[in-house]
């Protein structure tokens, strides 16, 4: 087009295009830098009822409990007695243990798809143990922490994985994609961000109704560059809404490093600032450090507060899923490079630091935990794996499009079953 | 003209190369016009350094630079958003939504934006922008990784819709689309990125290479929007489809040994509507193919414009088959998908009324 650089000044040098880049790509050395690790214990732990212009620096720090020696330091340490720590661990290994053994059947072509949260243990976990049951949790696919930490049985997990006869949610939903609304788990969506403002909505309905329920939400760092993430920021900061944003710098979104969703510049706590919500910038891979900021803030909203954000600074330690291999757009052991470690790793030192927790009962916790997975996967393939004649019956593809059946549906129903006794005569 | 060129012709000599599968001909498109306009531009997320998660754009960003072919942020919206703005600069974007069911956060920027940017500024601003992306189901995906939306885009005014069927279409479709000066929405079957398919899901997966629409230049060429391909020549039954379902139904057809005239849209707008007059003018019977939900699908317009334009030819009525109106199930998608026993029955009714 001759009009847009016919007007060059002369005087001027050339714009650029800036298109971010990660320090490291496949073939380089690990390169992680750029990150700044403040020590355990130094950032202060401001008052509850604080100003969130009062304490912007705490979406620039990092708020750390666990020490390299697995000491619990500072203001932030939570006091929690030894067996609700071991308790956080159990469940954090269980997690692990499903999430190794899911990723297998996948790969034995017993379900089309799974996703493991993998070095991401502590985010999910201590954050809703220091919930309280019945607040309502709007998570991303990676929580699945949520469902473990509330005890929801595994073996409903896996039907709902292998998409059986026996899935809670009838086969409809790819797997992973769980719901449960006795565990306070809101059905998650495959679209990203739209739990964000669902939850601020959840939020004030109860701040409405005088209730004193608060909701809580995750995203990946990823998705705070879809547009709902930012119209829930505007909309619990207009209404007080009594919720916990949080937000799971995992570093990745499949393979676009956090610069391409701003993290260059800024870090993704201080997403809140702009809005005037309170913001906690969190070690990720520190259990009673997420513990510690998700009661924080919890308290906070649930006295009227306010909404707070949290991001979780982590690492995906794997695969973004099962269809992805990072090794086309990742150094390859950035992994062990990570400079915060693993997360049941630093739980558990600070565990056997303290007296409270062994290698033995430890290895002893992993088998059971193990063995605990391999028979609910038993059990589970009882009723069926996907793809392998067990599934839910045809009407149900039909059910709860509404919550009654018009007739179009009726007779694409009736059509659907002559189908399948044309495919599988009696 | 609607071109005849079926799809099961041996190719015309038998050095036969290698062939390109579906997502190495859309590669060949884009790279063939990453080189022929400096305006051309790729962007999406995961398209850049790791050449997307299907893999359409590896290679590219290396080739033609960062500039040229780069990642985004996860923000459909702001996608299609600065998509248009580039278009208003005069650059050529080709932006990729990573699926279709993805589309949805950036439809206001289509619908209110690129679709009416050259009516309101009468001329002033126009969207030549293409936006790819792999749609249908087929591949155990669920419910957010399986959507057909098509109809949604047909049913604006200001976007061109356009679904290839096969590696040789996609390239000069997707060509043809980028040097369009209209927004064009250009969905991409996914489940015949790698080979075509009958419909029988528990059959082993043909690759493309045995397919002779794999024969794909790998110079410049491109295929007009708005022409058909009929791809089987029949006096008993016109059969209109696009996408995967072209496959689907030929292969019904041909296993039926039913003569049908098997018709592949190519694009939904603009339509060949000479291509399906003359047929159903020829054939006196319609039954129209596609894997979206039913009611309201294009289906209904294929349907309507049918009738409207061939009703004293017609010896039956027209027949629609389709995917249920649920949203895409998980566990049940071969019950869901509209294969083989759906459009058997349907043609065997066709034929009998
Ligand atoms: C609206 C929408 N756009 C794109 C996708 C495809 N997608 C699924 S996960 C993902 C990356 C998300 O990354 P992040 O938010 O960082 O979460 P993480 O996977 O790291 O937990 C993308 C692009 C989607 N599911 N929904
Ligand atoms: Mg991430």
């Amino acid at each position: 087009m001759a009009d847009r650089q016919s007007t060059p000044k002369s005087n001027l040098a050339p714009l650029s295009l800036h298109v971010p880049e990660p320090p490291s790509r496949p073939g380089d050395a690990p390169d992680f830098s750029h990150v700044e690790i403040l020590k355990a214990g130094v950032t202060p732990r401001p008052a509850e009822d604080s100003d969130p212009a009062a304490m912007r620096d705490h979406a620039y720090g990092l708020v750390r409990v666990l020490d390299d020696d697995g000491a619990a330091v500072g203001p932030w340490a939570p006091k929690l007695d030894a067996e609700t720590k071991r308790r956080m661990l159990k469940y954090m290994l269980r997690v692990r243990a499903f999430d190794d053994r899911m990723y297998r059947a996948q790969r034995q072509g017993k379900t089309s798809f799974y996703m493991k949260c993998t070095g991401e243990e502590a985010v999910a976990i201590p954050a809703t143990m220091a919930l309280d049951r019945d607040d309502m949790c709007f998570p991303s696919y990676r929580q699945q922490g949520i469902l473990i930490a509330r005890d929801y049985p595994l073996i409903d997990m896996i039907n709902q994985i292998y998409s059986n006869s026996a899935d809670p949610l009838k086969g409809r939903q790819l797997p992973i994609m769980y719901s449960s609304r006795e565990h306070g788990f809101f059905s998650i969506s495959g679209n990203l961000t739209t739990q964000y403002p669902q939850a601020v909505g959840y939020a004030m309905a109860s701040a409405a109704k005088g209730d004193t329920r608060i909701a809580a939400t995750w995203c990946g760092e990823g998705s705070t560059a879809e547009g709902d993430f930012h119209a829930a920021l505007t909309f619990a900061a207009v209404y007080n809404a009594p919720i916990i944003f949080n937000i799971v710098n995992n570093q990745w979104a499949i393979s676009s490093f956090s610069g391409f969703a701003g993290g260059e510049r800024t870090t993704f706590a201080a997403r809140g600032l702009g809005y005037g919500i309170a913001a906690l910038r969190v070690d990720g891979n520190d259990a009673l450090a997420v513990y510690a900021a998700t009661r924080w803030a919890a308290d906070r909203a649930r006295t009227n507060k306010g909404p707070t954000l949290i991001e979780h600074f982590t690492y995906r330690s794997e695969g973004h899923s099962t269809s992805d291999d990072p090794s086309g757009y990742r150094a390859a052991d950035e992994k062990t490079a990570w400079p915060l470690g693993d997360p049941i790793e630093r739980l558990k030192a600070h565990l056997v630091a303290s007296g409270e927790w062994d290698d033995d009962r430890h290895e002893a916790l992993r088998t059971e935990l193990s063995d605990e997975v391999k028979a609910a996967g038993k059990e589970a393939e009882k009723n069926g794996v996907l793809g392998h004649g067990l599934h839910q019956p045809f009407e149900t593809m039909f059910e709860d499009v509404y919550a009654d059946m018009p007739w179009h549906l009726r007779e694409q129903m009736e059509q659907a079953l002559a189908e399948k006794d044309a495919k599988w005569p009696k | 003209m609607a071109e005849v060129k079926p799809l099961d012709a041996k190719p015309a000599e038998a050095k036969a190369p290698k062939g390109m599968n579906m997502i190495e001909a859309i590669n060949s498109a884009l790279d063939t016009m990453l080189d022929r306009d400096p305006d051309v531009v790729i962007l999406g997320e995961d398209v850049g350094y790791f050449g997307g998660v299907f893999r359409a754009t590896a290679g590219l960003q290396e080739k033609h630079g960062k500039t040229r072919v780069f990642d985004s942020p996860i923000s459909e919206n702001g996608i299609i958003g600065v998509a248009v703005g580039m278009g208003a600069y005069g650059l050529r974007p080709v932006p990729e939504i990573q699926f279709a069911d993805y589309i949805y956060p950036g439809l206001d920027q289509i619908v209110s934006e690129a679709a009416r940017i050259r009516y309101r500024s009468v001329g002033q601003f126009i969207a030549p922008m293409t936006i790819r992306s792999p749609y249908g189901g087929g591949i155990f995906g669920g419910q957010t990784h399986s959507q057909s939306p098509e109809s949604l885009f047909t049913h604006m005014s200001g976007v061109k819709t356009v679904i290839p069927s096969t590696p040789y279409d996609a390239k000069g479709l997707l060509i043809a689309a980028i040097e369009c000066d209209d927004p064009v929405v250009f969905f991409e079957p996914k489940r015949i990125y790698n080979g075509p398919f009958d419909g029988h899901y528990d059959r082993p997966v043909q690759p493309w290479a045995k397919h002779p629409a794999s024969d794909v230049p790998k110079d410049y060429y491109r295929i007009e929007l708005g022409k058909a391909n009929i791809v089987r020549v029949g006096e008993a039954v016109t059969v209109l489809a696009y996408g995967t379902m072209v496959h689907v139904a030929l292969a019904v057809v041909e296993e039926l040994g039913i003569d049908a005239e098997v018709i592949d849209l190519r694009s939904l707008v603009p339509l060949d509507i000479e291509a399906i007059e003359t047929s159903v003018r020829k054939t006196g019977r319609c039954m129209i193919v596609h894997e979206a939900t039913r009611t309201s699908g294009f289906g209904a317009e294929l349907s309507a414009l049918v009738q409207e334009r061939c009703f004293y030819h017609l010896e039956a009525p027209v027949i629609r088959v389709t995917g249920f109106d649920t949203p895409y199930p998980h566990s049940l998608e071969w019950a869901y998908f509209p294969g083989p026993i759906r459009i058997k029955t349907a043609l065997e009714k066709i034929l009998k009324d």
